[in-house]
Order: C-alpha cells, then structure tokens, then sequence
C-alpha cells in the first residue's frame, strides 16, 4: 500500500490522537474534508497494510509504576544470533527484542532487549533469570538503565494539511 | 486509578474498534457507557497516564525510516546536548542511560532519505558523533504494560 495525499494529511491529524467523541472518524473527517465513511475505510487499509502496527492507547509507563527501564544488551556470534533473539523475543519478561549493528569500539552488541519493570531490583532480577534459561553468561552483555526521560513522544509523522482541506 | 481504569488500559493498548461509534462498541464489555468510557479516558490523559490513543505506526511500511542512535556526550554538556537532539521532531524518544554512550534516542522519519539528514544536522550543531543502530532484525514487538 503506498500512502496518497490524503493518507498523509489523515497521518499527521491522528499524530494528535484520536479525538475523544463519540464520533472520532467523523471529527477528523471534517478536519480534512473527508466523510466518515472514507476515514475509517482508510484507517482500516492502512491496519490491514501494517503500516500502523496497532490501535489503542499508548501508555506512559513510569507514570504506570514502571519505574525501571533497561536495555539489555549481548554481542553474540553472527551464526546464533537469530535463533536467539527469537528464543529472548519470545521470553514474557521481554517488551522488545532487536539485532542491531555493533559499532566498534564503543560498542560491540549486537542484540538488543527491553526489560521494564516497577524497580531496579526487579529488573536485574529478570535479566539474571533470562541470562540463565537462555545459557548467555558465555556472551559480552552489558546492561544500561535509563536515569532520564528527556523525551517520551511518538513519532511525528504525517505533512501539513492541504490547504483547501484545512479550510 | 480504581479496577475500572486498569480495566480500560489493559484491554485498550490495541485491537481498538474502527467503526462510527468505537468508544460505545468497547464500552459494554467494561460496563459503562460510551460517554463514561470517554470520560476516564480523558481522565487518565490529563493524568499523564495516557500518552495518546491512536496508532502506532510502522515506518518502514510507511515508507520512512526508523533508527536508534547513541552518543557519548560530555556530562557538562548534557542539557545543551539534550535540547539541540530533543528539538528535531523526528526523535520520538530520548532518554540519559548508564554508559559510555549516554545518551539514546530514536529517529523516526516518514520521507526516505531524511534519516541521514538528521544524523548530519545533530552531528553538526553538537560535534559529537552520532553512533546509527538500525534494526537488522526484528524479534517481538510488544511494548504492554499491565495497569
């Protein structure tokens, strides 16, 4: 599915949220001169594309109680690396589950787990039970909690509203 | 928060309705109705416990791009640093971490070809490298968390 103009334009209006009415599809729809109808078509299209992944609330998860967050991080041979990351990607205690490039020398990882938790005991909790089940104290690992949130936003997607919609 | 509220944020993190009254269609399994619904909603917004309700999106299949980028910077310079990264609107996160490489941020962007854009740019007003860590593959995708 390749987005056309309106597609951006209903993009960048759902960046702001979806309005809290009883009708939302409608409410946007006459930000954009489009008719309900058309806006739910088009969301519906781009779910069923999986450019948007899914629908519903995003949390702000220190505000929830989880109050530690850690990247968890490995440098595992090439030749493994996959079959582990989908054994750890499948692990519950596992919000999310990347290989990414390693940049040497700062940083030789190269699998990437998110671990959340209510605090930091739980956390290194978590992660040593995980670095057990999934026989990884063989591998270079390094843990990094965050001590900041500068930022916590989505993604700002979507381009200005065409003028003749926006009026 | 009372049960109701953990109700709402445990069964609203996806699968949300699309349909002309969507807020009335997931009302009942919760025993409100629409409009009570929407009222918490609005409640745990203001409360900060909501972020936003609506998508998330792919990037790639969006036709953008999406990396996570790290860089090492200065102590002193932390908050100069922070607020030159944090004003481009393509970072969606940015959060200070216990490493050499300090400070981790997400870039996401919607047009091919901005990604480097905006690499350059932090690069250039900061003079500190900016390390790219694009997904090589993707493993789970899951970001829920239980009220």
């Amino acid at each position: 599915m390749v987005l056309n103009d309106a597609d951006h334009a209903l993009v960048s209006v759902l960046a702001e949220g979806l309005p809290l009415v009883s009708h939302p599809y409608r409410a946007i729809g006459s930000q954009l001169g489009m008719d309900e109808a058309e806006v739910i078509a088009r969301i519906q299209a781009m779910r069923d594309a999986g450019i948007i992944r899914r629908f519903g609330i995003i949390v702000r998860h220190h505000e929830l109680g989880f109050k530690a967050n850690a990247m968890s991080v490995w440098s595992i041979p090439d030749g493994v690396v996959s079959e582990i990351g989908r054994r750890l990607g499948d692990a519950p205690e596992v919000t999310l589950c990347y290989r990414r490039p390693p940049r040497l020398p700062d940083w030789p990882y190269n699998l990437f787990c998110m671990i959340h938790g209510r605090d930091r005991a739980a956390v290194e909790e978590t992660i040593r039970a995980l670095v057990q089940r999934f026989d990884l104290a063989q591998y270079p690992h390094a843990v990094l909690f965050s001590t900041r949130r500068f930022k916590q936003t989505g993604a700002r997607y979507g381009r200005p509203i065409p003028r003749a919609a926006a009026e | 928060m009372d049960d109701i509220d953990r109700a709402i944020i445990n069964s609203l993190q996806g699968g949300f309705p699309i349909c002309d009254q969507p807020f009335s269609a997931i009302a009942e399994p919760l025993g409100l109705t629409g409009s009570k619904l929407l009222a918490r909603i609005r409640k745990l917004k203001d409360a900060g416990v909501i972020s936003r309700f609506g998508p998330m999106w792919h990037a790639e299949r969006m036709g953008g791009e999406l990396t996570l980028t790290a860089m090492k910077v200065p102590q002193e310079r932390f908050e100069e640093v922070a607020d030159i990264v944090n004003s481009f609107p393509e970072v969606a996160h940015n959060y200070a971490r216990e490493h050499a490489l300090n400070m981790w941020f997400v870039v996401a962007t919607e047009k091919p070809g901005r990604k480097a854009e905006v690499l350059a740019e932090i690069e250039t007003r900061t003079g500190i490298e900016v390390h790219d860590m694009p997904k090589i593959q993707e493993f789970y995708v899951g970001l829920r968390f239980e009220a």
